[in-house]
């Protein structure tokens, strides 16, 4: 079941929040509500980890990952990269990178396998991406918008996109990401999806705003259900079924 | 190198964030219904409205308070109504137009189209009628009208005089100017005319014509009718009084010893040839011209011997020319007229011996056995000052003023010719005799007419056509006559043809 939420009555809750399916990064600040959402939904499963990248709290614009690793700006300070480093599972790689698009977050859109970025990365950089993410890489636009990072939203279940994306580029991109893919809004017709929307395998959070039909598709391309409906709805369904014929 | 055309390409669906519908993206990525349903960018205008109309001019208030002339689904109208209609500025107004109501309903329905940018791309269309309930309220003209209380200057033409002839000849002017146009109305009052007027301006202009056509002088004055204290506003009603010289045309005046003396050593007793916007003399026993503007008279007015009026008839005994001296440093000399000595006696006293001997500008003119109308001096008790100053041999005994042709009834049977008038309640039969003596007048002076507009009288030529005109009357020309304008309706027409 996806979650709406505020970030201190913002609905933009994707630039605050980074979530992958090893751990959550939230913008250090002073809503214990909003943190008190992500640990009840997550805090059993992965660390949810409260942290800021060069003394900012738009974590989730900054900072791009997976379950593999997490790739943080040059801005990142020392201190932060140590908190970082000592909150993270063990096995998630962590590397500071020197790109001139430090808002890594809005040009890396990625899930635990592929990841499209930014046209103008460099080429350094998209080394690391995949040796860090272990990820394939593809330089790709969305919509005619080369920051991939903040008009699309990835997870290992499907991907939900920009509302003007053509039908063949669609296409194109659910085969590069071998997933499905859905053109779709958040935050109640706002085009900005990766500021209203936060994703992993399991748990999907949206902005205050996003209306129940928006909501609908969130979860059902993200897979996102509760598991004794899916279960209703999937295996017990054939069994029920049968017994009734 | 080939420039290939960028192909357009097939944009997906997606679903509307409100109520799920499958719609192609937007800049709201919302259904048209949703938006609609969202948004009201009409809801800053008032859907109703007032207008108001006077039913006396049928006119159309348009605040504060100018009222304007507007047929129904008229530009106008339609100009009034969107100037009405609050919060226009807001929206960008692409079509207005009426929708029809029927006239007595005192609705009026306007249509209009506007558009609104509801967020950054997104700009929305509407269609909505706005509707005007027509209310009656008097406008102020007609309010004043109503009280009877519409004018709010006045002209007040006055000359004191014995009769009205220069009124004739003021009217005449006035008619050919279009002068009157402006007024609210003409009355006659004593020893004169008023013109009413709706505001001030009107009435300096038919001021400034009185001053271009006849010597005259005005004042101002003004009655406070209302006046407002917090916008410091006064409401006056002006009054112009005009005065007219009360010198007119045949008048025997004596001028003062200095004047005629400046205006070239004229003799003291002149006749006054003619008045136009001066007043014009001339010296009977010289011929000699002056000129006096109005300035000069009211700078040292001088008063009527004799006016028009009690001129008294002479007849011709004999005429001889004269010997005029002239000297140097001399005003203009008349050479349409010639000094002549005459021998007359008055027409009462024809038969006796007694014979007037006199100087008199009408040499051309007189012959023996003419009747003349002059003033005999010895006979007359004149109280002016001038004349009392002036050394008892130089007063003239008879000084004739003018011929006289015919008499009235053939001058008046023989005339072809009419004038038009302003319609005030005056008499200008030819019973009238100051009428007759303007119309005389006329006839007479060839440069006092060229200011008028003289009309052929249709009914007239042909009665007169036979009449021998073996006697040299003065008349006015066909060629100086104007062919007036004259619509019959077939009505008109059909009374005229049933008594045959």
């Amino acid at each position: 079941m996806a979650v709406r939420c505020q970030y201190e009555g913002s609905d933009s809750i994707g630039v605050f929040t980074k979530l992958t399916n090893a751990y959550c990064l939230v913008g250090i600040g002073s809503c214990a509500n909003y943190y008190s959402i992500y640990e009840d939904q997550l805090s059993e499963v992965i660390p949810v980890i409260h942290a800021s990248i060069g003394g900012c709290r738009i974590v989730g614009s900054m900072v791009s990952g997976n379950r593999n690793g997490l790739l943080v700006p040059h801005t990142t300070t020392d201190t932060e990269l140590q908190h970082l480093r000592d909150h993270l599972p063990h096995k998630v790689k962590i590397q500071r990178i020197e790109e001139r698009l430090s808002a890594l977050g809005n040009v890396i859109a990625c899930n635990d396998y592929v990841a499209l970025v930014h046209p103008d990365i460099d080429k350094e950089t998209e080394e690391i991406i995949h040796d860090v993410l272990q990820v394939e890489v593809f330089r790709h636009t969305i919509a005619n918008n080369v920051l991939v990072g903040s008009y699309a939203v990835i997870s290992n279940q499907g991907g939900l996109i920009h509302p003007n994306t053509p039908m063949q580029e669609l296409d194109e991109l659910s085969i590069l990401l071998q997933v499905p893919l859905v053109a779709g809004t958040v935050n109640r017709g706002s085009n900005g999806l990766a500021a209203g929307l936060v994703v992993n395998d399991w748990a999907a959070f949206c902005g205050m705003d996003t209306t129940a039909t928006e909501l609908n598709v969130i979860e059902s391309i993200f897979k996102i259900t509760d598991a004794p409906q899916s279960a209703i709805s999937t295996t017990m369904r054939n069994a029920l079924i049968d017994s009734l014929g | 190198m080939e420039y290939i055309t960028p192909k357009t390409e097939a944009v997906g669906f997606i679903l509307c964030c409100d109520c799920s519908a499958q719609i192609q993206p937007n800049p709201t990525n919302r259904c048209i219904a949703c938006i609609r349903a969202k948004n009201d960018i009409t809801e800053d205008i008032p859907k109703q409205g007032t207008l108001y109309f006077c039913r006396g001019c049928e006119r159309y208030l348009e605040p504060p308070t100018t009222w304007v002339t507007a047929a129904l689904e008229s530009k106008e109208l339609l100009r009034l109504c969107l100037k009405k209609i609050k919060g226009l500025n807001k929206v960008r107004l692409i079509d207005a137009g009426f929708a029809w109501t029927e006239p007595h309903s005192m609705r009026i329905k306007v249509k209009l189209c506007v558009q609104k940018e509801i967020q950054a791309g997104a700009v929305l269309q509407q269609d909505f009628i706005v509707e005007f309930v027509v209310a009656h309220q008097m406008c102020e003209d007609c309010h004043r009208v109503e009280a009877k209380d519409y004018w709010r200057s006045v002209v007040q033409v006055r000359q004191k005089t014995d009769h009205k002839r220069t009124f004739y000849y003021l009217e005449q002017l006035i008619l050919k100017h279009k002068a009157h146009e402006k007024t609210l109305g003409i009355k006659p009052a004593s020893d004169g005319l008023d013109f009413y007027f709706t505001n001030e301006q009107n009435a300096r202009q038919l001021l400034d014509f009185f001053q271009a056509v006849v010597p005259c002088r005005w004042s101002q004055s003004k009655k406070l009718i209302s006046h407002d204290v917090h916008s410091n506003t006064y409401n006056y009603k002006f009054t112009f009084s005009v005065e007219i010289v009360p010198i007119c045309k045949d008048s025997i005046v004596c001028l003062p010893a200095k004047l005629a003396h400046q205006l070239g050593g004229i003799g003291q007793v002149c006749v006054v040839q003619r008045i136009t916007n001066h007043i014009m003399l001339i010296d009977p026993s010289t011929a000699q011209l002056a000129d006096i503007s109005s300035t000069v008279f009211w700078r040292s007015p001088f008063n009527v011997l004799c006016t028009s009026k009690k001129l008294s008839e002479f007849i011709v005994i004999e005429t001889a020319e004269a010997g005029v001296k002239y000297f140097k440093g001399q005003g203009p000399i008349s050479q349409k007229h010639q000094v002549a000595e005459v021998w007359v006696q008055r027409a009462s006293e024809l038969g006796t011996d007694n014979t007037i001997f006199c100087r008199t500008h009408l040499g051309y003119v007189l012959s023996p056995g003419d009747t003349v109308l002059g003033f005999d001096m010895r006979m007359s008790n004149v109280n002016d000052e001038n004349l009392e100053k002036m050394n008892p041999d130089n007063i003239p005994d008879v000084v004739l003023v003018k011929k006289v042709y015919a008499d009235k009834a053939t001058r008046n049977r023989r005339r072809r010719w009419r004038l038009k008038h302003l319609g005030l309640d005056d008499d200008t039969s030819s019973q009238n005799k100051d009428y007759t003596d303007f119309l005389e007048d006329l006839e007479e002076d060839q440069q006092y007419r060229a200011n008028i507009n003289i009309y052929h009288d249709e009914n007239k030529t042909q009665a007169s056509d036979y009449e021998s005109e073996a006697e040299e009357i003065p008349k006015v020309g066909i060629e100086e006559m104007l062919q007036d304008l004259n619509v019959k309706d077939s009505a008109d027409a059909d009374k005229e043809k049933s008594p045959e």
